[in-house]
């Protein structure tokens, strides 16, 4: 009896935790399916390059708007990075242990903010300011990077932390004893120590910033076009489907799926990435 | 082990299947009662439609009608595959759907407003300089007698009922310039004209007008006419299109009740105090003309 239920949880948990692959795996061949027909009509080098869309009128491309995405998350990195790895150092060795116990929440409360309120305020104080103190419409590749840095911080530092308190204790306190100082210390052992840590942090950083959707709608401005400075306004894969969707039918519709099929892959390789540069670490 | 993951992988597929049946019966039914007629589409008309609902819900207790947005295209497609009764759209129907032999009827017109901040000085545009500005032939104000400012042109998404009726009444075959800010509502692109006194914008009339709680936009009056109702009735302001509801067939039963009801004078009466402009009074200088039985 005791053997039954054993075997009858351990297979209950089994489908339990299948489903969730099976949503995965769902999600993945339904994207597929829709959106490929279209890839294949307009080909995926004039649908991956072209510089026009305008759907109502038969053009497919997309390139402006992988442009867009770079470009907003290259900038959000830019910022992002510096900042979140220093916080992540300033925790891991600075910080006395109140101070983190403040600090620690506090940033994981910022991870929890949901992304349609930092879109509003990025709408309503960054977009304004930079209108008034440095031109152009506002909406912009520069208000999406700096929203989007403040987004990408929670899961750098988070993960950085991590990686640098997880480091042995012998390695700080062998080059102390070699006479480094505490900041040769950070910076020639216990950083390039914690490297592959780190690197899986900013990618899934930058993943989550080329993933989200709500906050570029309401702060980029979703011009098709490509950005001549970071003043000027544009779109991303995931806004064009946000911001389509509801209007779209037939072929319009098939090549949202097809824009959501290049994201898909885009996404996947950065979460891969993330994987393989941790997995080497552990060996 | 491998009888398991056969008996776990057909579960799942069971599962995913009967819940995605239960979404879609959901869907069908709107999770009200079978009677109840559901309207469904355009966000422009939306609101309206809802006005509608409010009042003839006060008329007819009886007759429950749902009404839910999700875009002209949406609507269309809802009635096609009988998730909607009634579709609204805010664009005439594109020949792919024409071809469907989809049934339609005008419940009113609706003025486009060329709105700009409150602060510029520009007054009056001409159909052709606002055509010129969207394709970025002109790019400052000074060039239309403003200021020495460049101009943000603010567009539609894709597919959006607003932005189709703007490319074709005032665009023709000239395309909006790809550098155009894109915003997917009404009220978006009402909301950033109002803040940015660079911008430019195209919204429906009715939401031209000062709101409470909002900041104010200016419409512009278009080749010397102002965009009021008056306007667009007698043809001088040319930039309006229609409000459209859509069916596959002529509807029968309640769906039809609450046709007759939006075109009863009652229901043109309630549209025309929203700001929009009556779709009968056109019918009579010259339109399709409306009957309202059964009202």
């Amino acid at each position: 009896m005791k053997k039954f239920k054993e075997k009858l949880s351990g297979r209950i948990f089994f489908i339990l935790a299948l489903s969730t692959i099976s949503a995965l795996v769902l999600i993945t061949i339904f994207i597929f399916v829709e959106g490929m027909p279209l890839i294949a009509e307009v080909g995926l080098f004039n649908f991956i390059f072209g510089m026009v869309w305008s759907p109502s009128q038969g053009h497919f491309g997309i390139f402006p708007m992988i442009v867009g995405t770079v470009s907003v998350t290259f900038g959000a990195a830019l910022i992002g990075i510096p900042v979140g790895i220093c916080c992540s150092i300033f925790m891991a060795e600075f910080a006395p242990a109140r101070m983190r116990s403040i600090f620690r929440p506090a940033i994981q409360l910022l991870a929890g903010i949901p992304s349609v309120v930092y879109g509003f305020w990025g709408l309503i104080y960054i977009v304004p300011i930079i209108r008034d103190r440095l031109g152009g419409p506002g909406l912009s590749v520069l208000a999406g990077s700096v929203i989007l840095a403040i987004m990408i911080l929670p899961t750098i530092i988070s993960i950085s932390e991590v990686s640098i308190m997880a480091l042995p204790r012998h390695y700080k306190e062998g080059a102390l004893a070699l006479g480094m100082t505490h900041w040769q210390t950070i910076w020639r052992v216990q950083l390039p120590a914690a490297k592959s840590g780190i690197v899986a942090g900013v990618i899934l950083g930058i993943g989550r910033a080329v993933g989200e959707t709500m906050v570029v709608i309401m702060v980029l401005g979703n011009a098709v076009a490509l950005p001549e400075s970071i003043l000027d306004p544009v779109r991303t894969l995931t806004t064009n489907i946000g911001i389509e969707m509801g209007y779209a039918a037939g072929k319009h519709q098939q090549a949202l799926f097809a824009t959501g099929i290049v994201l898909f892959i885009l996404i996947m390789i950065l979460n891969i990435t993330a994987q393989i540069i941790t997995r080497r670490k552990s060996k | 082990m491998k009888h398991y993951i056969q008996v776990g992988l057909l579960s799942v597929l069971l599962l995913s299947v009967n819940l995605l049946s239960s979404c879609m019966a959901g869907k069908a039914h709107g999770g009200l009662n079978p009677t109840t007629v559901i309207v469904a589409g355009s966000t422009s008309v939306q609101p309206y439609v809802e006005i509608l609902v409010e009042e003839y819900r006060l008329l007819y207790p009886d007759n429950a009608v749902g009404v839910q947005g999700g875009g002209s295209s949406a609507g269309i497609r809802a009635v096609l595959n009988e998730i909607a009764e009634i579709g609204m759209s805010s664009r005439a129907l594109n020949q792919e759907e024409k071809e469907l032999g989809l049934w339609s009827v005008e419940i009113a017109l609706d003025g486009l407003a060329i709105v700009v901040h409150p602060d510029n000085k520009v007054e009056n545009l001409t159909m052709e300089q606002v055509r010129d500005i969207y394709s970025r032939k002109i790019t400052n104000w000074s060039e239309v007698n403003g200021e020495d400012r460049k101009i943000h042109i603010i567009s539609r998404e894709e597919g959006s009922g607003t932005r189709s009726a703007f490319q074709d009444l005032v665009m023709g075959d000239e395309m909006i310039a790809p550098r155009a800010i894109v915003q997917n509502s009404n009220g978006a692109v009402r909301q950033l004209v109002s803040s940015d006194r660079n911008a430019i914008g195209f919204i429906s009339l009715g939401l031209a007008e000062p709101q409470p709680g909002l900041q104010p936009v200016k419409a512009l009056n278009l080749d010397g006419f102002s965009p009021t109702q008056e306007n667009v009735l007698s043809g001088e302001y040319e930039l309006y299109r229609a409000f459209l509801f859509i069916s596959e067939d002529e509807p029968t039963g309640a769906a039809r009740h609450f046709v007759s009801f939006v075109l009863s004078e009652e229901g043109q009466r309630i549209l025309s105090g929203e700001g929009l402009i009556p779709a009968r009074e056109m019918a009579l200088t010259g339109g399709e003309g409306v009957s309202d039985e059964e009202v």
